[in-house]
């Protein structure tokens, strides 16, 4: 089966501006809704008790208020189902810092009246761990853009890596925005997710750049966009096929993985799809705006290739013992 | 005629690896090396602990007035006025001139990491800042120790605490359900401990109901009440001597038949008391322990030999608990939870069911697309998918790695991903077979083609792997591990394995049936 077949190269960079304006759109969109709306954080970042419970039958989440609005501590929780019409979570900015009061035994007695119940889940953060998971969590991201941005400098140019930068916090960005406006609710696991993007949505601008490289070496055009152009295209192909696998696997994730996985697996969902147009429609037209010169890259080319040949016959010199 | 090729014994060996070595995972033997499966999946309580350090602090320095006040009392150094201040230094004031040289070189010999400075004969004692540093330290690693000690004796199966960064505490305990268990189990591990053996001053006990707590504090004196009744004794806040001196405490009975608790002291300890008891007949001496008298008896006469009871109304398995924390040696400061988590068996066993039928289902989706769209070729990827399965579970089951939700769905992601390495190189060998290339020679290009995009690609990943290995916390971590040991397998499975099979059937490939190996239409071949 076939479904991409290279023809000819499709007309992409000179359609760049509209991909830039709907780009800068999303982009404009996220912020302001993380702006506006803010995140939904949850215990591990904010700190409180979050306790999820599962009744025998359906949960009487009236009843369930009431029980824990009799206590000074549980006043005014929040209960939510959770995932089925059976469990419910209790959650509440407080949390104990004594080891004597157990949290769930505590919720036990309080909704004993309420049915038969089993309590599943009990987290627990402190403020000053969720400060300190918060800080954690923000470096883990900047190290990792900043290793990362070492190493596509590394091996392409610099231009590359800040291009690859740029789509990526354009991905990370909009995922955020999707975070917000879908109300998911902000833990270690949504971090994760976050961080993933960031590799994926690179692995496949990497696998487009390495082709633009190696385009700007074979292809005989003068023309940047026309040799990204080709090079897109070329890894059209592999670009969607990749997505796809990965996305339908992550779709299976996120139907069949069960509510707790449900957050992470949302987020990793809409990386994919961002992270896939950005690569194809953001990476590429950035690396062109940065103005990368196609004749600047083959000179340096020609001067490192003339510099090894030099270096070869030095040496075939220097073993024949002409030195 | 080529035959096996080194790159296919690879292959050969990674996969019968991968297999035995996750054999014992898969089929839970008793055997062998397994995956250790996280907290959120077999369930069980992760507790996060911190210490009040500063706690820590002002015990140390009562311990070292203690031992100003022993060390003067044994030496016949005079002295008066000897006292605990609010800003953290010991003062006393000695009455005889000539017991300043003697005074300044004990104190200096036994009492280490001090400041001692001196107005005339007014002495201030005060703990370096070294020392403080020292003292919290040695409350975190102490705390750690006898924390696990008491786990240990509550007859839990195998619990982990260990020190995590510079003043956290780690506690989890797998398996733990009941929730009468963990209030017991955080009831033992709050208790402090602290037992002190203090001086009644029987010269101004009469007064202690109408006495102030600072009335108390100017004569050196403290208010402690009664473990079950609220009677309050006046005690010396100085204690004679504490629990650090204590070998042994085991579970007994007295003539009525009451649960109490025996426990002896080490030589130093005995003997401090031995001249204690002997100084002190016909007074009282209140057993404390954390901050409650349990006993107060009668001094008959000076007990040597270093045994000691405590009587105090409790139930056999309140003394229990008891002689366990006794044991294990006494909290310097107090224990605080700074977060708990706690997942229940039935929610963890949930969790492993829906995650291995997402891992399933995405596998097979995965498998059955690649034979679909690359015929052969597909076939052959998926060879270096399950081998890649098995050998990162082979690699956590001898690492000993945890296996996480997040892990589990660090799996599933590396099957979507793992497969993205064979799409490049087949997209690579179709574009050189519809140039016309031949088979063996598009395969080779095809493989050296794509090398480099792979490579970055995955090593880009990596990073991001890396990083969430060393800034992750738990589940995180198991997630970022997986995904990084799946990334590695890959290139082994995905690069090497698949080159391997390719150049060992290559005799076999016919370039008319592309279709079927390639799952391309024949128009290539020029």
């Amino acid at each position: 089966m076939e479904v991409f077949k290279y023809k000819k190269p499709l007309s992409l960079m000179a359609k760049s501006k509209r991909f830039g304006l709907l780009s800068i759109v999303m982009l404009l969109l996220s912020l302001g809704l993380i702006l506006t709306k803010g995140f939904n954080l949850g215990v591990d970042f904010a700190g409180g008790t979050l306790i999820q419970v599962k009744y025998e039958g359906e949960a009487p989440i009236e009843k369930i208020r009431e029980a824990l609005n009799a206590d000074k501590v549980y006043e005014g929780a929040s209960v939510t189902f959770f995932g089925s019409q059976e469990e419910v979570v209790i959650r509440t900015k407080m949390s104990s810092q004594v080891l004597g009061e157990d949290v769930g035994a505590k919720v036990n007695q309080l909704l004993k009246e309420t049915g038969t119940l089993e309590v599943r889940r009990v987290d627990m953060i402190g403020a000053k761990v969720g400060s300190e998971l918060r800080t954690k969590g923000f470096t883990a991201m900047v190290i990792a853009i900043i290793g990362i941005l070492l190493y596509v400098s590394f091996r392409f140019e610099w231009r590359f890596a800040i291009a690859s930068v740029l789509a990526l916090l354009h991905d990370i960005t909009i995922a955020m925005g999707m975070i917000v406006l879908f109300s998911v609710e902000v833990n270690l696991d949504i971090l994760a997710a976050l961080l993933t993007i960031l590799g994926y949505s690179l692995n496949d601008t990497i696998i487009v750049f390495d082709r633009i490289r190696e385009g700007v070496r074979t292809i005989k055009k003068p023309d940047l966009s026309a040799i990204i152009d080709e090079s897109v295209t070329r890894t059209l192909s592999r670009t969607t096929l990749t997505s796809l696998t990965t996305f339908f696997v992550v779709l299976t994730l996120f139907i069949f993985g069960g509510e707790i996985i449900h957050g992470f697996a949302f987020t990793l969902l809409v990386g994919i799809v961002v992270g896939t147009y950005s690569s194809i429609f953001v990476a590429s037209p950035i690396l062109m705006w940065l103005g990368f010169s196609v004749s600047g890259f083959r000179e340096k080319e020609a001067v490192k290739l003339k510099r090894e040949k030099e270096k070869e016959k030095m040496r075939a010199m220097y073993e024949n013992g002409t030195i | 005629m080529k035959t096996l090729n080194y790159r296919v014994v690879l292959l050969a060996f990674a996969l019968i690896f991968g297999i035995v070595f996750s054999i014992p995972s898969l089929t839970q033997s008793e055997s062998g090396k397994k995956i250790i499966l996280g907290l959120d999946l077999q369930g069980g309580l992760h507790m996060l602990l911190g210490i009040k350090s500063e706690i820590a602090i002002e015990s140390r320095i009562k311990s070292m007035a203690a031992t100003v006040k022993y060390m003067f009392d044994d030496e016949d150094i005079i002295f008066d006025d000897l006292r605990m201040n609010e800003n953290g230094t010991i003062t006393f004031e000695l009455l005889d001139n000539d017991d300043v040289v003697k005074a300044t070189a004990l104190i200096e010999k036994e009492i280490e990491g001090t400041v001692l400075s001196q107005k005339s004969l007014k002495f201030s004692l005060e703990m370096t800042e070294e020392e403080k540093i020292r003292t919290k330290q040695d409350a975190i690693g102490q705390a750690v120790d006898t924390i696990r000690n008491r786990l240990n004796e509550f007859g839990l199966a195998e619990p982990t605490v260990a020190k995590q960064g510079a003043d956290k505490i780690l506690v989890e305990v797998p398996g733990i359900k009941n929730r009468e268990d963990i209030a017991r189990l955080k009831k033992l591990i709050e208790r402090a401990a602290h037992l002190q053996l203090m001086a009644v001053d029987e010269d101004r006990i009469a007064r202690v109901d109408t006495m102030s707590e600072n009335e108390a504090k100017s004569f050196g004196n403290i208010i402690l009440t009664d473990v079950k009744t609220p009677q309050k004794y006046l005690v010396r806040a100085i204690p004679v001597l504490d629990g650090s001196m204590l070998t042994d405490a085991k579970v007994g009975f007295d003539e009525s038949n009451q649960p109490v608790i025996n426990f002896s002291l080490d030589g130093q300890g005995a003997k401090i008391f031995g001249d204690f008891t002997g100084k002190y007949v016909g007074k009282r001496m209140a057993v404390v322990l954390d901050n409650k008298v349990y006993s107060a008896p009668n001094i008959n006469e000076r007990i040597g030999g270093g045994n000691v009871q405590i009587s105090g109304n409790f139930t056999f398995s309140e003394a229990q608990d008891l002689a366990i924390a006794l044991r294990s040696g006494a909290l310097l400061a107090p224990v605080i939870i700074e977060s708990e988590r706690f997942i229940g068996p039935s929610l963890g066993a949930d969790s492993i069911k829906s995650s291995s039928l997402a891992l399933m289902l995405g596998f097979l989706l995965v498998v059955i697309f690649m034979v679909l769209y690359y015929g052969m070729a597909g076939i052959i990827a998926n060879v270096a998918l399950i081998g890649n399965l098995f050998l990162i579970l082979a690699v956590m089951s001898l690492v000993g790695a945890t296996l996480t939700l997040p892990g589990m769905a660090g799996i599933v992601l590396t099957v979507g991903m793992a497969v993205d390495a064979n799409v490049i190189i087949n997209e690579r060998i179709r574009e050189l077979l519809h140039q016309g290339k031949s088979i063996g020679k598009s395969i080779e290009d095809g493989y050296n083609n794509a090398f480099t995009a792979i490579f970055d690609a995955n090593v880009t990943t990596l990073i991001a792997a890396i990083v969430l290995v060393v800034y992750g916390t738990g589940a995180i971590k198991g997630f970022a591990i997986t995904m990084g040991i799946g990334i590695a397998a890959s290139m082994l499975t995905a690069i090497v394995g698949t080159h391997g099979i390719y150049q060992w059937i290559l005799p076999k490939m016919d370039k008319k049936k592309l279709n079927f190996w390639f799952g391309i239409k024949q128009e290539g071949a020029k």
